[in-house]
């Protein structure tokens, strides 16, 4: 018997959708500065956030982010059933010592800058299929901890091509429940890993690119919509060039999305904080989820998204070795009813 | 997508063109001019530098290596202060080709993984970007002076 | 004069390494460039090519890392006048430990002092 709340190939239904319950961002400053500063919950103006180190940084962003949608969904930690999050670094500790600071059930995710997507599509299923009533999902990124795992120290005298994005430092966490007031998650399409060949890790929008437009088409095709059903089709972090690329894609596949296609990426930064090709990283879609998109929908300006997540799975070690950098993408479709 | 009743290598090769189409145009020619004045300008305060030790009567070499030591010392100063960075940044090449560029390459990782500790973070990257342009510099210096001894 | 030549030489050197970064679409990283710089400066030291280079441009010819490469070269080629094939082994390093102290000093140094400001 096929799984009864599948459709198609990739894409899952949900009976009784859960609800965003509640969303919160916090983020760096140049974030604060950039178009979407004032839909931020947070706006940290210290690199360090006080901390010894940037790593603790991002923790305590994620763990405050995170602690600020439970505040906001009138929950405590002890009303999570589960929670789901995943972040850029090693080992996901980011995710972890805030699993650890909150002490709920943890289930730690890696989709690289798709987390968020991931988290909220699993998050989603969880709920509808009776595993979990309130789960608690989220994602975080930091410049300065990105920057000199997978690429090289801050202080380094270096150029950067005009393909290049800048990671987003911020983290966005989401309360996704089975009852309550907010936008719903209605589908999700689970994306596969597509590598075509790209191998330049200062072009991850070109990596991503297929990923993203494999996942769009496949949910269009999956539930027989056409782009004109979504107020809205935007993708995470595929940046400038990227964007331009996915667009391509898709319309090969014979769909137009151009009218309504946006990306996480080009809305974060303004054309003058000279981040090249935009924003990238867990926390860039994540904060523009948590905060803008989220009050969009609050607000009746978008009644229907489709949001995709996109990764660029890239490790420094393959990269060394040759290795080309494969993407990913994750969809979910949020509704306000 | 591109069309896949073809074989991947072919959409590979497809998207490739593809990519290369969307790909901005780098900027070359602001690029090299600004690596040149920058450049320019690290050298010729080099050039002052090692004036003034001649002029403090210094023979050649030492005042070579002193200007080396002294330009060193300003570079891992201002990637302290966070401003060799921006140097490079602005000017490619012209902020990493001078020896300054060297200092920074070891200054830069070096601090940045002191909390790391004291052998495993600043004793081992230190040499991070340092330690490969040793051990070139070191192995081609040796393989020349090994060929002048059997050429000579 | 010198300093019109340190300036123009020192300059050029370094657009060499802005076409090497930006014709391989940025695969070169810093470390690439200092590596071949290095390596580019001992072998044209070597050849007898890059005195002269010093002569003209003085501080524009040492100061760019080729210079670095140029001092290990020599040295090592006059060890091995001096003290044979062993010199090959000793000469490079002493000529250039300077710099090469300067470097570890200063930069353990800064290390310890200044916190990156990110």
């Amino acid at each position: 018997m096929a799984a009864p709340r599948k459709n198609g190939k990739q894409t899952v239904f949900f009976q009784s959708p859960p609800v965003i319950i509640a969303a919160a961002s916090i983020v760096g400053a140049m974030e604060g500065d950039g178009p979407l500063g004032s839909y931020f919950d947070r706006v940290v103006y210290d690199t360090y956030y006080s901390e010894k180190t940037w790593e603790k940084a991002e923790q305590r962003m994620m763990l405050e982010a995170m602690r600020k949608a439970l505040e906001k969904a009138n929950l405590q930690e002890k009303d999570i059933d589960i929670m789901l999050a995943g972040d850029l670094l090693n080992q996901i500790i980011t995710s972890s010592f805030t699993a650890r600071a909150l002490a709920v059930p943890f289930l730690g995710l890696y989709g690289a800058c798709s987390t968020m997507c991931e988290s909220m599509a699993l998050g989603a299923m969880l709920i509808d299929g009776g595993f979990a009533d309130r789960v608690l999902v989220g994602a975080s990124s930091h410049y300065c901890t990105a920057e000199r795992q997978y690429r090289f120290p801050i202080e380094l005298g270096n150029q950067r091509p005009m393909t290049a994005q800048w990671t987003v430092t911020g983290a966005g966490a989401a309360v996704l429940a089975r009852e309550g007031n907010g936008p719903v998650i209605t589908h999700a399409t689970i994306g596969k890993v597509v590598d075509f060949g790209q191998g330049d890790s200062q072009n991850m929008g070109a990596a991503m690119a297929p990923a993203a437009a494999d996942t769009i088409t496949c949910h269009l095709k999956d539930t027989a919509r056409l782009p004109d059903y979504y107020d809205l089709i935007i993708t995470g972090d595929l940046g400038a060039f990227g964007k331009r690329l996915a667009e391509q894609l898709v319309t090969q596949s014979g769909y137009d999305i151009t009218e309504r296609f946006s990306d996480c990426g080009i809305l974060i930064y303004n054309a003058a904080q000279d981040v090249h090709a935009g924003g990238s990283g867990c926390g860039c879609s994540a904060v523009v989820i948590c905060s803008y998109l989220i009050n969009q929908l609050k607000a009746g300006k978008y009644k229907r998204l489709l949001v995709t997540g996109t990764g660029a799975l890239l490790s420094p070690c393959s990269a060394q070795q040759g290795e080309t950098v494969r993407g990913i993408g994750h969809a979910v479709v949020m509704e306000m009813r | 997508m591109p069309d896949n009743s073809l074989p991947v290598i072919k959409q590979k090769e497809q998207y490739a063109k593809m990519v290369k189409q969307s790909m901005p145009k780098a900027r070359v020619g602001r690029n090299i001019f600004w690596a040149f004045v920058v450049g320019g300008l690290i050298c010729l305060l080099g050039q002052f530098i090692l004036n003034f030790y001649q002029a403090l009567g210094l023979g050649a070499s030492e005042a070579g290596a002193a200007t080396s030591a002294t330009l060193v010392f300003l570079a891992a100063f201002l990637t302290g202060l966070g401003v060799y960075d921006e140097v490079s940044r602005f000017g490619g090449a012209g902020g990493i080709v001078p020896i300054t560029g060297f200092a920074n390459s070891m200054v830069a990782p070096a601090m940045e993984y002191r909390a790391e500790g004291l052998v495993f973070g600043v004793g081992a990257r230190l040499f991070a970007v340092a330690g490969p342009v040793l051990v070139w510099g070191t192995v081609t210096a040796w393989a020349a002076g090994v060929l002048y001894f059997i050429f000579r | 004069m010198q300093f019109f030549w340190a300036f123009v030489i020192g300059g050029v050197i370094c657009v060499i390494g802005q076409l090497l970064i930006d014709l391989t679409s940025y695969k070169f990283t810093p470390a690439h460039v200092l590596v071949t710089f290095v390596s580019a400066g001992v072998v044209i030291s070597a050849l007898g090519l890059y005195q002269p280079l010093v002569n003209l441009a003085g501080a524009g010819a040492t100061v760019p890392l080729t210079g670095f490469g140029h001092l290990l070269a020599q040295g090592a080629i006059n060890g091995v006048k001096q003290h044979g094939l062993l010199g090959a082994f000793s000469g490079g390093i002493s000529a250039a430990a300077a710099g090469i102290t300067a470097a570890v000093v200063f930069g353990y140094l800064a290390a310890l002092t200044f916190r990156p400001r990110g």
